[in-house]
């Protein structure tokens, strides 16, 4: 055996241990419920921004503490809290990867990704619709019912 | 129907265009083909000629189509899909060419027609090579140009078209003001483009001067990938299997700096202009395009040593095919949508998974293809990749994980008959030749290239196997610490290689000339540990140790390059190309490891409630600070000052004044943002930064109060005070001073009877600075008449005179954060941030004077 296929076997071993230890390390991605049930457990919640929920930020008070309740697509509401501002898009956006741990009764999240419908696919054309045209007739879809098909 | 106002020539000639360029792509793959099979000169030259013809027709489609589609751009023409999607009226022109490649449609059109001019290059200085090479590279523009052709077979979308009209994009569908009658199922309405004022807009956070040349410039290098793919492909296809490497040569380190230069001007951008405080996030589409460029880098080392030593061969071809194979890959990753949930920047699906998968197989099988050497091996595999392909459009489903083993048959039966035609050397190498650790470097390059490549997979593989797989607690640190180990041997590697010589060194030859490098080297990491310091506790002491290790092994690579450069090779610049490079790349190391080891967060929040992350987190828990108007903070060594904002006169842009002071220096930052942009509720913040020579500080707004949101609940408190008296607030007290009664005010609208009061107070806060304060308030026949409020904005304050009555005044204090004027910051310093910018571009440098001597030594061949 030559040595570069010494050196190779070694490197290869190393590189799948690495990859093996690696995938352990993975989560999952959560629903509400799912990520109830399993307490302490770091997960990736998918949810959205409840809005019709309070939602709790006061930078005087505290600009590292923000609160609010997070709806997955089953319905389900989950109280989140985020020792952040906002994060950009936040309003925007249609979904949340939220990645943290439920603990007690709150979802302690560490970073929120958010998913925007405007960014790279199209927004609902009325929103260019001249005011005085839209009000009567114009019924506000989703931006995602308009998006369909390219 | 006739539709009022629009301009549909200009889409028609584009599509007309696309369709010329699939075909003229078509026809030059063929007669190229035909120009590489015929065995009688005189019966290559018509095909030849044929190919030529096509590829230089496919060339000017190719920018008729370009000229077209930024026509609709630049015209504001909304009736297309695409020009209303990605721009408007109000958009500069260099962002007309940003939103021109916002789009998949446009960036697949920056793509091709970069191929179409280094394609043009090869044609005209590389006679010999070029029906092989561009056989391949036209190939490559027919896939390029089906993605941008838009037609239905049988239900399949055939790519998609940017000439598509808003009225037949779907669009419109919905929006029952849009249709005739108000009604969605009658079809739209003929003066529907009277309604169409403006477009959609380019995403503000896109709209950014590196935007405008980060794409041309990247995409610049992912068409120069081709090449080196192509000339591999050329040798295997032609037999001369040694041949190809000198002219694929210099491709490689074009395509290595180009490509190196495009990644890298992302990371820039990403650095300047978005907030994620870092110029690399191991972001799943930052992470697709560097790992075809670790293959590349492996493949010109392994190149090297084959032209020295004749050792190699097999690696080299094995680097450049999964080279281009992986930028495929990372198209497939970036367009396909795939990468939802796990990446911030990737397009979203347009419905062209199929046709993406299809163009990575049937390259992917084209590797087999080429390296048969019997008609009957070729046939069997073109037969094998048409049945897998029809096999994955059923069985994907059917099957977990069944396109992945398509693609790994594919490039098993390649390396399998590339071995059987390309020769391997017998011999050993010797540890003490260059070539034997330039292999290893090369192989510990591709390694760490593959295994970034599965992490970043994760979401695919959960598509392939239906898994719930999502990325770790910390996913950054899953790669930095196996990359810091890479760093480490690649450090030393890029140190000591040179110093030996091919073939073999004599033993003591190499430890002298070695020996400089390496105590230089140990006196500037020792001062470098010592005095400067790392302590990245974050990840334990394990991780720091890698830190430390990996930056004596950069800057062993940094010395050690250097000096090689001025004492073996006499200062040689245009002979010392890989020295610089290396130098160059050795500066990157030390720089990423240095500004990622000492970055610190400066508005580290002490006043906030302190969060407990529980035991074992080292998590800060509080990173941004509120500025009130006025108020100095401390944020590290400086007092820092939001001092007002201003406007951008045309677009919707506010622009923060925070200044900044420190016992040493004083300057002003400006960083900015877009409030409520066209009536989407939020903030887009973008950072300002200050550089210095050694680090950078750097903010951006991460709040802001929204007035509508803030209801002011708070109620007056009222007290009776008299002259002298003092009220007390949550952060100071109140003295009335002084208290006046007149009559015969000289007002309009008030009787000779009304009495003005005036109370005037001064507000003295704990931390310091006093405000004066002066009420009005008029009385007339027992009823208020007028009442003035004062707002003491720096203490949250608001004052009024409610009544006065026998010298004694009634005075209403509310504290309220509605009235404040504020901005919450995040803010960063970035030590010694230059040494890695620096580092990228000597390294590019350093490649492209390498990549001239080689293009200088082939002439001379």
């Amino acid at each position: 055996m030559k040595k570069v296929h010494i050196v190779l076997l070694i490197l290869v071993a190393a590189a799948i241990a690495v990859l093996v230890s690696f995938l352990k390390t993975t989560t999952t991605y959560d629903t509400v419920a799912t990520a109830k049930a399993k307490p302490g457990k770091f997960v990736h919640l998918m949810a959205k921004w409840d809005k019709d929920e309070p939602l709790e930020y006061d930078a005087i008070k505290n600009p590292n503490y923000l609160a609010f309740t997070a709806i997955d697509s089953l319905g389900q509401k989950i109280n989140v809290v985020y020792h952040n501002p906002k994060p950009e898009n936040f309003e925007l956006s249609e979904r949340l990867v939220m990645k943290g741990k439920y603990t007690g009764d709150v979802f302690e999240c560490q970073s929120i990704q958010t998913k925007c419908p405007s960014k790279y696919k199209d927004e609902d054309p009325s929103r260019h619709v001249p005011q005085e045209d839209r009000k009567t007739t114009y019924n506000n879809t989703p931006p995602s019912v308009t998006t369909g098909k390219q | 129907m006739n539709y009022i106002g629009e301009d549909l020539l200009p889409g028609q000639v584009g599509h007309f265009f696309v369709i010329v360029s699939l075909v003229a792509s078509l026809a030059a793959s063929f007669a190229y083909f035909k120009a590489t099979s015929v065995l009688l000169p005189e019966d290559r030259k018509p095909w030849l000629r044929l190919a030529r013809g096509a590829f230089i027709i496919e060339t000017a489609a190719v920018f008729f189509i370009f000229a077209a589609l930024l026509h609709i751009l630049y015209h504001h023409l909304f009736e297309y899909k695409y020009a209303w999607q990605h721009s408007s009226r109000s958009l500069e022109l260099k962002y007309i060419l940003s939103a021109f490649w916002e789009g998949q449609e446009g960036s697949t059109l920056l793509w091709t027609i970069w191929h179409c001019v280094l394609g043009l290059v090869v044609i005209k200085k590389d006679k010999e090579w070029e029906a092989p090479v561009m056989m391949i590279v036209s190939f490559a523009q027919f896939f390029l140009a089906t993605m941008i052709l838009g037609v239905y077979i049988f239900d399949v979308k055939i790519g998609s078209n940017p000439f598509i009209l808003l009225r037949e994009s779907g669009v419109l569908d919905n929006a029952p003001v849009m249709h005739v009658g108000f009604d969605v199922a009658n079809p739209v309405r003929p003066d529907y483009m009277t309604l169409i004022k403006d477009g959609n807009d380019l995403n503000p956070l896109l709209q950014n001067y590196w935007m405008t040349i980060h794409p041309p410039v990247l995409f610049l290098g992912y068409a120069s990938t081709l090449f080196p793919f192509a000339y591999a492909m050329a040798g295997l296809w032609t037999g001369k299997t040694k041949e190809w490497v000198h002219k694929a040569l210099p491709w490689a380190l074009f395509s290595v700096a180009i490509f190196g230069l495009g990644i890298m001007m992302g990371a820039k951008w990403a650095y300047e202009s978005l907030n994620f405080a870092g110029y690399w996030a191991w972001d799943p589409v930052e992470n697709a395009s560097l790992v075809p460029w670790l293959m590349l880098v492996a493949g010109v080392h392994t190149l090297l040593v084959f032209k020295h030593t004749g050792f190699s061969l097999r690696a080299t071809f094995l680097f450049f095919g999964l080279e281009f194979l992986f930028v495929l890959y990372a198209t497939f990753l970036t367009k396909s949508g795939v990468l939802g949930e796990s990446s911030v920047h990737a397009f979203a699906d347009i419905g062209m998974n199929g046709q993406l998968f299809l163009f990575l197989l049937i390259f992917v099988w084209l590797m087999p293809f080429v390296a048969a050497t019997t008609k009957r091996q070729r046939a069997a595999i073109a037969m094998a990749a048409a049945a897998l392909s029809i096999g994955t459009y059923f069985l994907a489903e059917v099957i977990p994980g069944f396109p992945l083993y398509v693609i790994l048959a594919g490039i098993v039966t390649f390396i399998l008959l590339m071995n059987k035609q390309v020769p391997a050397v017998k011999k050993e190498e010797s540890a003490s030749s260059r070539e034997f650790w330039m292999f290893i470097g090369a192989l510990v390059l591709f390694l760490s290239s593959l295994i970034i490549i599965f992490q970043t997979s994760l979401p695919v593989f959960n598509k392939l196997y239906k898994l719930n797989t999502a990325p770790g607690e910390n996913s950054e640190f899953a790669y930095n610490q196996i990359q810091v180990l890479v760093a480490i041997i690649i450090g030393v590697l890029t140190a000591i290689a040179q110093y030996f010589r091919y073939k073999s060194t004599p033993g003591n030859l190499f430890l002298k000339r070695i020996a400089l490098p390496t105590f230089i080297s140990a006196l500037v990491a020792t001062f470098i540990l010592v005095v400067i310091k790392i302590n990245y506790d974050k990840e334990g002491l394990g991780f720091l140790i890698n830190i430390w290790v990996a930056l004596v092994a950069g800057v062993y690579a940094v010395v050690a390059n250097l000096l090689y450069l001025f004492t073996s090779l006499k200062g040689n610049m245009k002979n010392g190309g890989g020295s610089i490079a290396h130098f160059g790349f050795g500066l990157v190391l030390v720089g990423i490891l240095l500004s990622s080891g000492k970055k610190e967060v400066l508005s580290h929040n002490t006043s906030g409630i302190s969060i407990d992350f529980g035991k074992g987190s080292k998590e800060i828990s509080g990173e941004n600070l509120t500025l009130v108007k006025g108020v100095p903070m401390t944020m590290g060594p400086y007092k820092v000052t939001y001092e007002g904002d201003s406007a951008h006169p045309k677009k919707a842009l506010t622009y923060f004044k925070i200044h900044f002071r420190s016992p040493s220096d004083s300057f002003t930052l400006y960083p900015n943002a877009f409030i409520n942009y066209k009536g989407n509720e939020g903030l887009m913040a973008n950072p300002s930064a200050r550089h210095y020579w050694d680090h950078d500080v750097f903010a951006y707004v991460s709040a802001l109060p929204d007035p509508t949101k803030n209801k002011d609940t708070a109620q007056f408190a009222v007290s009776s005070k008299k002259v002298g008296d003092t009220i007390y607030y949550s952060r100071g007290f109140i003295i009335l001073e002084k208290l006046v009664g007149k009559d015969n005010l000289p007002l309009q609208n008030f009787d000779k009877t009304d009495t003005g009061y005036t109370a005037s107070l001064r507000v003295q806060s704990i931390n310091g600075p006093s405000y004066q304060s002066d009420l009005l308030m008029i009385k007339g026949k027992g009823q208020l008449l007028f009442q003035s409020q004062d707002t003491v904005m720096a203490q949250s304050l608001v004052l009024q005179l409610n009544d006065v009555r026998n010298g004694t005044a009634q005075i209403g204090v509310k504290e309220s954060s509605s009235v404040m004027e504020y901005v919450t910051l995040k803010a960063y310093k970035f030590p010694y941030i230059n040494l890695f910018w620096g580092g990228v571009i000597i390294t590019v440098l350093g490649t492209l004077i390498s990549m001239r001597r080689r293009q200088l030594l082939n002439r001379a061949r």
